[in-house]
């Protein structure tokens, strides 16, 4: 039985926003099922009563002064946009139109 | 002896004592830069003009009388991973071709800080995702030793850049073995300093609880020199560790392991390492006794399932992280003509943006992270991230540093591994545990594989903020192979 379907992959691949061709889907379902194949062995570990570390450090919380500090300029934040528009990002649309 | 075949920590007392000048310095580097590029390729931007500007003002604050750093007017190649508002930033991807970032990310700021003069940016695999350098969006960078071989990755521009004497130090960033991998496979010094150690404002994301920055050099102290350099606290990085830099020079310049208990761990070796490999380490291991060190073989057992880890947690944090190329606010954007959505063009320019390794972990992150396999894939790595922090613990509890080779195999042939994720990621076997545990380790030369002539890589594991010991134990190591080889490895490679 194979770990992923590309129908799976097709899923998650629009899910994290990539337009994906046919062939392209086709190749990485075969290999997201080789390396899932590989990565499920975390399993075979027995941690049931470990607890699970997001991170090396033990730090929480660092806080510092809620002081207002220069930021970056409207010029130098647009500077690298792909469109500008009246001193702000140009986007396209992002709610639906009723045709 | 030319300029380029010099140590940093030479130039930096050339420079200071005026036998030469900082600008004389990059002029010789650019030359060679110039001469070598078109074999090695290393550099993805280098741009003579400012590179001199820099040199320049080198030489003005040391004419007035500045007091500067061990490494003032020294030249460093920059991994092209970290923001530089002079120069093109790109992360080895399409989707940032040409984009010009706003602010210097804190290690750049650092480096002209203490007045090193920046040559240009190095080629990296996409996003730092690789181990090989063929994954970069603009071409393969070659192994100084053999052309036909790969640098290492992801950090493999500036590896090769340092042992093709283009810089004699170099950036890099370790999330999975980055930084150690390329310097082993390139027979040059390579370090991960303890994460937190090393800022990460102005690295660009792969994988946040694992990225650190750190250096690579030629010798053991250029490596320390560079470490404290740029490391130490900064309030701009939330994970940065409010402590002071451990004194890895001064280990460096020690370099005594008398009496220091070693332990080898026991996982690392067998099957899938190349003979020649395990040859040289184990000398390594005898030489090192032979210097007074104790060592024994330490065990442990959730080694053997980091690689599985690392490649549920890294590809989580990545999809996270590169969630931020939306095409909206910066870089590329692909089918805005006015009948597409914003959610469309998105998709647009994330498939023509990105590589396939990215795109292959972007989807690996998305899964392991979905609701009904979360617990069983990124829950689960977590936990075994847990159990290999304790295995260094209880390791740490008997010896001071763990040793084991860099890397299973030498440099492999370009495009073996090309489109075989699972064959490349085992070049990381060996640095993953201490990137999962947060820990510092170190590659250093330890001798030529007798297969195939190509350098091997001794990993020195140290407990968090041991810094110090990764550099005492490679500069004894490095002391001791140097005086029975009469030179540095490099000396060995052939010329290019």
């Amino acid at each position: 039985m194979s770990a992923i379907t590309r129908d799976e992959v097709a899923h998650l691949a629009r899910l994290s926003r990539l337009a994906l061709s046919d062939e392209e889907l086709d190749h990485f379902a075969a290999q997201l099922d080789v390396i899932i194949g590989a990565v499920a062995r975390v399993a075979e570990v027995a941690a049931d009563d470990i607890p699970p570390s997001s991170h090396a450090l033990p730090l929480t919380n660092v806080y510092r002064p809620d002081e207002v500090r220069p930021g970056l300029t409207p010029e130098a934040a647009l500077s690298g946009a792909p469109a500008v528009e009246e001193n702000r990002f140009r986007v396209p649309r992002i709610l639906g139109e009723e045709a | 002896m030319s300029l380029i075949h010099k140590t940093a920590a030479e130039l930096g007392a050339l420079i200071a004592s005026g036998e030469t000048s900082a600008v004389e310095v990059a002029q010789a580097h650019l030359d060679r830069i110039a001469a070598v590029e078109p074999q090695v390729n290393a550099f993805l931007h280098v741009d003579a003009e400012t590179t001199l500007a820099q040199a320049r003002r080198v030489d003005e604050r040391r004419a007035a009388g500045e007091e500067l750093g061990p490494l003032a007017g020294v030249p460093i190649a920059h991994k092209d991973v970290f923001t530089t508002t002079d120069m093109p930033t790109t992360a080895g991807s399409k989707i940032l071709e040409g984009w010009r970032p706003p602010y210097d990310a804190t290690v750049t700021r650092r480096l002209r800080e203490a007045g090193l003069v920046i040559l240009g940016k190095t080629n990296l695999d996409e996003f730092a995702m690789g181990s090989s350098t063929e994954n970069s969006a603009y071409g393969v960078t070659r192994n100084p030793w053999d052309l036909s071989r790969i640098p290492g990755g992801s950090s493999g521009g500036s590896s090769a850049a340092v042992a093709a004497y283009e810089a004699p130090l170099s950036t890099g960033t370790d999330t999975g073995g980055s930084i150690r991998q390329p310097a082993a496979v390139t027979g040059i010094v390579g370090m991960k300093p303890t994460y937190g150690g090393s800022s990460r404002y102005g690295l660009i994301a792969f994988a946040s609880s694992l990225d650190t920055p750190g250096p690579f050099a030629r010798t053991v102290l250029d490596a320390a020199l560079l470490h404290e350099a740029f490391s130490g606290h900064d309030a701009l990085d939330s994970t940065s560790i409010d402590a002071a830099v451990p004194r890895v020079a001064e280990a460096a310049r020690e370099g005594d392991v008398a009496g220091l208990r070693i332990g080898v761990v026991k996982e690392f070796g067998g099957d899938g390492y190349q003979p020649g490999v395990l040859a040289r380490f184990r000398e390594t291991v005898e030489l090192l006794e032979s210097l007074g060190a104790k060592v024994v073989e330490v065990s442990c057992p959730s080694f053997t399932t980091a690689l599985p880890a690392y490649y549920l947690i890294a590809p989580s944090e990545c999809s996270s992280n590169l969630a931020r190329f939306d095409a909206m606010r910066y870089g590329l954007r692909v089918g805005d003509d006015g009948t597409r959505s914003a959610e469309e063009v998105m998709a647009l320019t994330r498939a023509q943006g990105f590589g396939p390794e990215v795109k292959r972990r972007i989807i690996l992150g998305t899964y392991a992270l979905s609701s009904g396999y979360y617990d069983a894939y990124y829950g689960q790595a977590q936990k075994v991230r847990t159990l290999i922090a304790r295995d260094f613990e209880a390791a740490f509890h008997q010896v001071d540093v763990l040793i084991s080779p860099t890397t299973p195999t030498t440099a492999f042939p370009i495009g073996e591994r090309a489109d075989d994720p699972m064959a490349m990621y085992l070049a990381d076997l060996c640095t993953i545990p201490t990137n999962l545990a947060g820990n510092a380790a170190i590659s250093v030369p330890c001798g030529l594989a007798d297969e195939d002539g190509l350098p091997v890589g001794l990993q020195i594991m140290a407990p968090v903020l041991g810094d110090d010991r990764c550099y005492r134990v490679g500069a004894a190591v490095e002391r001791a192979l140097t005086d029975r080889w009469g030179g540095g490895l490099l000396a060995k490679a052939p010329a290019l």
